[in-house]
């Protein structure tokens, strides 16, 4: 049972916004990690369906920020590069990473990932493109859940 | 917010707070409705703050909320103090429109249309991050990068008479790709000669309505049923990548703080990076303009082909809608050179600017504005009076009303190609879903837009043209 709740819980991880021209989501999550990967699938499921594909195989993803909005932008930025000059299709976002290494200087992040997928073939339906990520009406916000809020350009 | 009526089209935000200049708002009172519904006006003043910015900030008839700067936004600033932003550009850096005049009329494509459609479906790759027909080397890209739609011709796409039909002759002279990032090139290198998807197309069109027959017969455009081909796409991943890296680049160098909004991000245009973002802007510009230039080509083989002849597939025009330029204008009684940021706008220069091509330099610049699939486009005609009210500018499109989220709930893909069917419009599209997307009743109502562009004098109306086929990505 514990499985299944948890299973859909991460199902909802993410909700679409009315946004006149564009893409508008909102991710959600226990950590930031969690919430980032949720914005990723979002941003995935925007142009295919992530659960459909094969996790045939893995990319480390390594973004650096200067905040955390920066990383966020950085991060989803990823997706669509990997789309784009790889043909590589998002499935699953593993093991992510948020590090701030000069902590005490109060500013720049880093984020470290596996993504899973598999190169586009005809078998997936490629439905949207996302043109780019952007910082408009982008938030950022941690309480006892993280959530993250991104417009993107379509 | 306080909001001043000048005319039946022009609505002003007086001088307030950090604003420089006062906001202009072309637009019907119907099309100010919509616009007073989203964040469009507030964008507005948040562009007339940024520092070097002239006369006013101008909000296009189509105007609607973007980001940073509003779509339909329209600011020009000094070479000296102002600046130039990625986001006062949009992220599909010359994203535009071209159009072919064609001798065939509707009666010549009687029982041909199918077939037109599916040909070129085949022909120019459309759908998303589609890989284009050529494998290009680094080199080949960054020589494209730099001539723009020269280098296609000079490969055998179309020809010099398309070139000189095109803005900047199809090529700006400050592209730098050396300032371009290894993913923007990456992104660049699979996408050349594709369509791309969302608001992009490619449309079989025939005149429907001719205003001004004089003006409309300069720019081969002779009587209604004439069939016409319009071409909408941009600069794909490339662009969207140039833009990325530098709001990026600018952030990490000049900071975003007291920025009302992040993607307001900017550079002093005379500084390196300010230089750097317009000199890679414009080798994006170059990629869309090949980009063009290639399906166009394309376009008319499938003609000769299908129908026997392309003979008479003479360009009208071809037009930036996203795009920053060094233009000279006059500002207080004194010509000047200045920086036009046209995000989501269409140039409309009247008669005698040298930009324009030595066919129509007596009469103006010819305006394409698309509407929304299925519904009219319009082409419009530049006027002198637009320097004065719009920097030369007018509209673009129909403008979005409804998010893709909302009209994706309300419209079924099919159930939109039936409707186009029964109007007699065939449809050749990648995804069903992209079509529930894009379904007309999503946008502005792109009749009214025109009007008030051609009521200010900012553009006026030459012909209107009704799609008979339509090929979405």
């Amino acid at each position: 049972m514990l499985t299944l709740a948890l299973g859909m819980e991460r199902k909802k991880g993410f909700i679409y916004l009315d946004h006149p021209a564009d893409a508008k989501f909102q991710a959600f999550g226990r950590s930031l990690e969690e919430a980032f990967s949720q914005a990723a699938l979002a941003v995935a499921s925007l142009m295919w369906e992530p659960g459909r594909v094969k996790r045939a195989e893995s990319r480390g993803v390594l973004v650096e920020g200067k905040d955390l909005e920066q990383l966020l932008f950085k991060f989803l930025s990823e997706i669509l590069y990997l789309f784009e000059a790889k043909g590589f299709l998002l499935a699953a976002v593993r093991e992510v990473k948020i590090l701030q290494p000069e902590a005490e200087s109060g500013n720049g992040y880093q984020l470290r990932a596996v993504f899973e997928g598999d190169r586009r073939n005809n078998s997936y339906s490629v439905f949207g493109e996302v043109k780019a990520i952007t910082y408009h009406d982008m938030r950022i916000s941690q309480s006892d859940r993280v959530l993250v809020q991104v417009v993107v350009d379509m | 917010m306080e909001l001043k009526k000048i005319n039946d089209f022009t609505w002003e935000i007086p001088k307030q707070g950090a604003m420089r200049v006062p906001a202009i708002i072309y637009a019907s009172e119907r099309l100010l409705a919509t616009v007073k519904k989203d964040q469009t006006l507030e964008q507005a003043k948040n562009v007339a703050c940024l520092p070097g910015i002239q006369r006013y900030s101008y909000v296009m008839p189509d105007g609607h909320q973007g980001y940073g700067f509003p779509i339909g936004g329209v600011a020009a600033f000094d070479l000296e103090e102002g600046v130039i932003s990625p986001g006062g550009v949009g992220y599909d850096i010359n994203c535009g429109v071209r159009l072919l005049r064609t001798d065939y009329r509707e009666k010549d494509l009687a029982g041909r249309r199918r077939e037109l459609l599916t040909e070129i479906f085949k022909e120019v790759p459309a759908g998303v991050g589609k890989g284009g027909v050529t494998k290009l080397s680094r080199n080949v890209l960054l020589e494209i990068l730099t001539k723009g739609a020269e280098w296609a011709v000079e490969n055998g796409y179309g020809s010099r008479e398309d070139l000189l039909l095109t803005e900047e002759n199809g090529r700006m002279k400050e592209a730098d790709p050396s300032y371009l990032s290894s993913r923007a090139l990456e992104r660049g290198i699979p996408q050349l000669g594709t369509l791309g998807s969302g608001n992009h197309f490619l449309e079989l069109q025939k005149v429907e309505t001719i205003y001004n027959a004089e003006i409309a017969r300069v720019f081969g455009i002779e009587e209604p049923g004439q069939i016409l081909v319009m071409i909408h796409c941009g600069s794909r991943g490339l662009g969207h990548q140039v833009a990325t890296d530098f709001i990026e680049l600018m952030e990490n160098k000049l900071g975003a703080k007291g920025l009302p909004d992040r993607e307001l991000i900017n550079a002093p245009i005379k500084s390196a990076l300010g230089q750097q973002y317009y000199k890679s802007m414009c080798a994006a510009v170059n990629y869309a303009f090949a980009n063009r230039q290639m399906i166009a080509h394309w376009v008319r083989e499938v003609f000769s082909r299908v129908l026997g002849s392309s003979a008479g597939m003479r360009q009208i025009y071809d037009v930036c809608h996203n795009v920053a330029k060094i233009e000279k204008h006059r500002i207080d009684g004194q010509e000047k050179l200045v920086c036009v940021h046209r995000k989501g706008a269409t140039r409309s220069f009247g008669p005698g600017r040298p930009e324009i091509p030595a066919a129509y330099r007596a009469f103006g610049q010819p305006v394409i504005i698309p509407g929304s699939m299925g519904t009219a486009s319009y082409i419009l005609i530049g006027t002198k009076e637009a320097e004065e009210l719009s920097f030369s500018s007018t509209a673009h499109g129909a403008g979005r009303v409804m998010s893709r989220h909302e009209a994706l709930r309300r419209f079924r893909g099919e159930q939109v190609r039936d409707q186009l069917k029964a109007k007699g419009i065939e449809l050749q599209s990648t995804s069903l879903k992209g079509v529930a997307e894009e379904a007309s009743a999503a946008y502005k109502d792109v009749d009214e837009v025109v009007r008030t562009s051609h009521e200010m004098g900012i553009g006026r109306l030459v012909a209107k043209v009704v799609p008979l086929g339509v090929m979405k990505g």
